[in-house]
Order: structure tokens, then C-alpha cells, then sequence
């Protein structure tokens, strides 16, 4: 039997745009993960306690208004503070240029935009997922 | 073992990753239910609950766990999902109904797959309950979604059985009618806010021959404003006293252990089965299995 990953998918911040997270998590099922959907206006704080609860090997992120400088961070810590900073945290929406190059410093696996192609953000999360599970013991 | 003894202080991320070993089968399984607490397990309370899709049963959970933790009880939650059998994915949105508690390290929720077990009864969601029970939880809810006999399988890992309806969903109470006391304890008609209630309630009301019986056991909610759930609690908690004074609890317990076994038991020995058969073989499928049976017995005597 193939390995079932599983993944978490939050929207953390206060817009209420789920359309990019929605699309991701199905995308995401039809590729046969099992996708942990947390819904909207969520804190760092309750993603990182999710995804501890549900064990998911990744967390993905959607951002829509500009907040993803402070909250993808803010996930990461959050993350670490759960004793959880093994989780890969990815992120994707509205993100500019600029902004890529230092999310991926302070910790984001992968960044996507709108332009990626859906295929390469599964295959994001499947290798994510492959790296997370080889180190679970 | 460190992750059993982590689990047992109710650490979440033991009880996560102790869940997740034994839903992917891993080795160490084993060693983790063993060790499981089993008074711990024998005194928890476990309360299926189960309807259509969107009556409502993800808001009601919500609110029975709110009443709980009034109650100081340390609650888990095992919301169960189909997996689509195209792709093996899931959606597990159950959660989101339930996000007011992510902080609270007192309740314990775990989204699950079926992962389009053959016959319906998802083993691990019960090992799962196991887990929770183990490490502190006195209530653990399942909740799965359906009416149909897989859902009910998945049902029967409970103690106790809360079937949610709620007007509009009228269909699938025409044809389940007829066999629903028997699966169901406590009928709740959540939506009692919406038209449609009234005739909901008459319908369901018909279905008992005795009036004091239904007044016990058919309730009206609006999980979305609290309104109903200390009702519905108090039922589950007088029924649970009175399950365990009559046996009740305890034979279901037999049963279902019984049931996860024959479960375990068949998805362990489906990769064997599947290695001995032979392709395009020229016999008929029932004689063909009946000398691959034959071949384990032997193989096991040896
Ligand atoms: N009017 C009304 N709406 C309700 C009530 N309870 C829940 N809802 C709404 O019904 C919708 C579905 O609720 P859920 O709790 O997700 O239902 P569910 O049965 O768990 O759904 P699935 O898990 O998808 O099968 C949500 O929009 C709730 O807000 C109620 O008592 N009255
Ligand atoms: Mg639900």
C-alpha cells in the first residue's frame, strides 16, 4: 500500500477568502492526501495545536491580504513553541517577489504563487510530506 | 517506551503520532495498544454520533464538548470522513466546527479516513478511541457521517449511539425508519429551528410504541445556539449509568471487540490472499478461494 500522507490546510489572519485554501485541499485530495481543512480567521496558535493533534506531516498556508509576512512566521513559531518544528510549513496566495526570498528564511519550505502550477505545489507537498515521514520515528 | 508514557500524561503529540503508527499499521503499534491503560479504558464513556451529512452533527459535538469541559471531563473527538474512492484523499473538515477548543489541551480531536476498508468497520478509529480513553479522556465522541450499514459499523465501536436528523433530510428517514431503534439510542432532531421540525418530530415519534420510551429517547436541538444540548447530555449520562448497571455496556464491548478482531484480522491477511491468487485463473472465483483458504491452513499448521 502506497503511504497516506496527511496535511494540514489553515488560513490563518482575518480576510475571509478560503477560494485559494478551498482549491488547494481538493486539489490536494484528488491527489490522494488526506487533507485536514481548518477553516478561515484562524491564529498561528490554534494551526500549530491542529496539527499536533492530527499528526499531518505538512501544514499549508493561504494568504490573501498581505498579512503572510508576520503570520507565516508566526506559524513556524508557533509550531516550534508546540514542540512541533519538525512540521514543514508551506505557504501560498498574493505573495510578492520580494517577500519570497525571505519567507524561505525565516523557515517556509516552499512558496507559491498564483502563477504555479497546481502540479508542482502537490509535488511540493508530497516531497515535503516523503522528508517528514523518513524522520518520524 | 517514551511516546507510551508521554501519552499517558495526555502530551498531544505522543497521542497524535501513537494514532498515526497504528493507522499506517506500523511495527511499533503493537508495543503502544499493549501498553494502553486498560481502567482507564474500561471506565471511559464512548458516544457515537452519527446522520445525513450537514444536519448538524460537527455543531452539536461542539456543544457537547463545551458542556463537558463545564463539567470538567477531559473529551476526545474521533470525527471519521469518507475517503474518496478515486483518488484514496479525504477532506477532513469536521474540525472547523470545533476550532473554539483548539487551545484546549483538555480536548483531544482527530480527523480520520476511512481508507476504504472492506468492510466498513474503520479498526483504527477504535484504536484511536483506545488512545484518547488512555491517555485521561472519560468521554470520547465518534463521529461519522451516513445512515447507511458501514456508518452504523463504524457506530458500533461506541457504547452508546446518538443518531442526529433534522427537517429536510427527509428522505433518508423514510428509508431508515424502520430499523432505527435499533441502532440508534437517543434520537436528536437537530435544525429545530427550522420548518419542517414539527412534522419531523411526529414522523420519528410514530416509530415508538411506547410514549414514555420516546419522550426519553427523542430530543429536539439548535446546536447552533446551545439550545437542547444540556437535555441531550443529561440523557447520555443517565443512559450510560443505566448501561453499565444492566450489562448493557459491557456486552457491547464484547461485541465490538469481536468485530474490530474479524477487522484486523482481514486486512492483515487481504495482502497474503491477494499474493495467492492466480491470475487469469480458469475456475470459478468461489472454488479458487476455497483452495487459497486451504493453502493458509496449511501454511499455519506447519
Ligand atoms: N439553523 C440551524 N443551523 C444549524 C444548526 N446546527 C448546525 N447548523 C448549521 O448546519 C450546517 C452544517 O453543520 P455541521 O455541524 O457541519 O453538520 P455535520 O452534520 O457535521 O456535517 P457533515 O460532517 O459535513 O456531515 C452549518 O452551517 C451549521 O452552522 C441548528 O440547530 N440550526
Ligand atoms: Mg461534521
Amino acid at each position: 500500500m502506497a503511504q497516506q500522507y496527511r496535511v494540514l490546510i489553515g488560513k490563518p489572519g482575518l480576510d475571509g477568502h478560503d477560494r485559494g485554501a478551498k482549491f488547494i485541499a481538493r486539489a490536494l485530495r484528488d491527489a490522494g492526501f488526506e487533507v485536514v481543512y481548518t477553516g478561515i480567521r484562524r491564529t498561528a496558535e490554534e494551526i500549530a495545536a491542529s496539527a499536533v493533534q492530527e499528526d499531518v506531516a505538512a501544514v499549508g498556508l493561504s494568504s490573501m491580504s498581505g498579512g503572510h509576512v508576520r503570520l507565516f512566521p508566526a506559524v513556524i513559531e508557533a509550531l516550534r513553541n508546540a514542540g512541533a518544528g519538525d512540521i514543514p510549513v508551506l505557504g501560498g496566495g498574493i505573495i510578492p517577489d520580494e517577500d519570497i526570498e525571505p519567507l524561505k528564511q525565516a523557515g517556509i519550505e516552499a512558496i507559491f504563487t498564483p502563477g504555479t502550477p497546481i502540479e508542482t505545489i502537490i509535488e511540493a507537498f508530497r516531497s515535503a510530506c516523503r522528508k517528514h515521514h523518513s524522520h518520524r520515528s | 517506551m517514551e511516546l507510551l508514557q508521554q501519552l499517558h500524561r495526555g502530551d498531544s503529540r505522543s497521542i497524535g503520532r501513537a494514532i498515526s503508527l497504528v493507522e499506517d499499521q506500523d511495527p511499533a503499534a503493537a508495543r503502544i495498544l499493549a501498553g494502553l491503560d486498560q481502567t482507564r479504558i474500561e471506565q471511559s464513556l464512548v458516544v457515537g454520533i452519527t446522520g445525513p451529512p450537514g444536519v448538524g452533527k460537527s455543531t452539536l459535538t461542539a456543544g457537547l464538548i463545551r458542556h463537558l469541559r463545564d463539567q470538567n471531563q477531559r473529551v476526545g473527538i474521533v470525527a471519521i470522513d469518507p475517503s474518496s474512492p478515486v483518488s484514496g484523499g479525504a477532506i477532513l473538515g469536521d474540525r472547523i466546527r470545533m476550532m473554539a477548543h483548539a487551545l484546549d489541551r483538555e480536548v483531544v480531536v482527530r480527523s480520520m479516513a476511512t481508507r476504504g476498508r472492506l468492510g466498513g468497520l474503520c479498526a483504527s478509529a477504535g484504536a484511536a478511541v483506545r488512545i484518547m480513553a488512555a491517555s485521561g479522556c472519560q468521554t470520547v465522541i465518534i463521529e461519522t457521517v451516513g445512515v447507511g450499514q458501514t456508518e452504523m459499523d463504524i457506530i458500533r465501536l461506541a457504547d452508546m449511539t446518538v443518531m442526529v436528523l433534522a427537517p429536510g433530510f427527509g428522505d433518508d428517514v423514510q428509508a431508515m425508519k424502520a430499523g432505527i431503534l435499533e441502532v440508534a439510542d437517543l434520537l436528536v432532531i437537530n435544525k429545530a429551528d427550522q420548518p419542517g421540525a414539527d412534522k419531523l418530530a411526529l414522523d420519528l415519534g410514530a416509530v415508538f410504541t411506547d410514549t414514555a420510551d420516546r419522550d426519553l429517547r427523542l430530543l429536539r436541538t439548535v446546536a447552533s445556539e446551545d439550545r437542547g444540548l444540556d437535555m441531550v447530555l443529561d440523557r447520555i449520562m443517565l443512559m450510560a449509568k443505566q448501561f453499565r448497571q444492566d450489562n448493557t455496556l459491557q456486552k457491547r464491548r464484547q461485541h465490538s471487540f469481536a468485530l474490530e478482531t474479524m477487522d484486523w484480522a482481514m486486512e492483515m491477511l487481504r495482502p497474503k490472499i491477494s499474493g495467492l491468487i492466480a491470475p487469469g485463473g480458469k475456475t470459478d472465483p468461489r472454488l479458487a478461494a476455497q483452495e487459497i483458504v486451504k493453502k493458509l491452513g496449511q501454511e499455519s499448521s506447519q
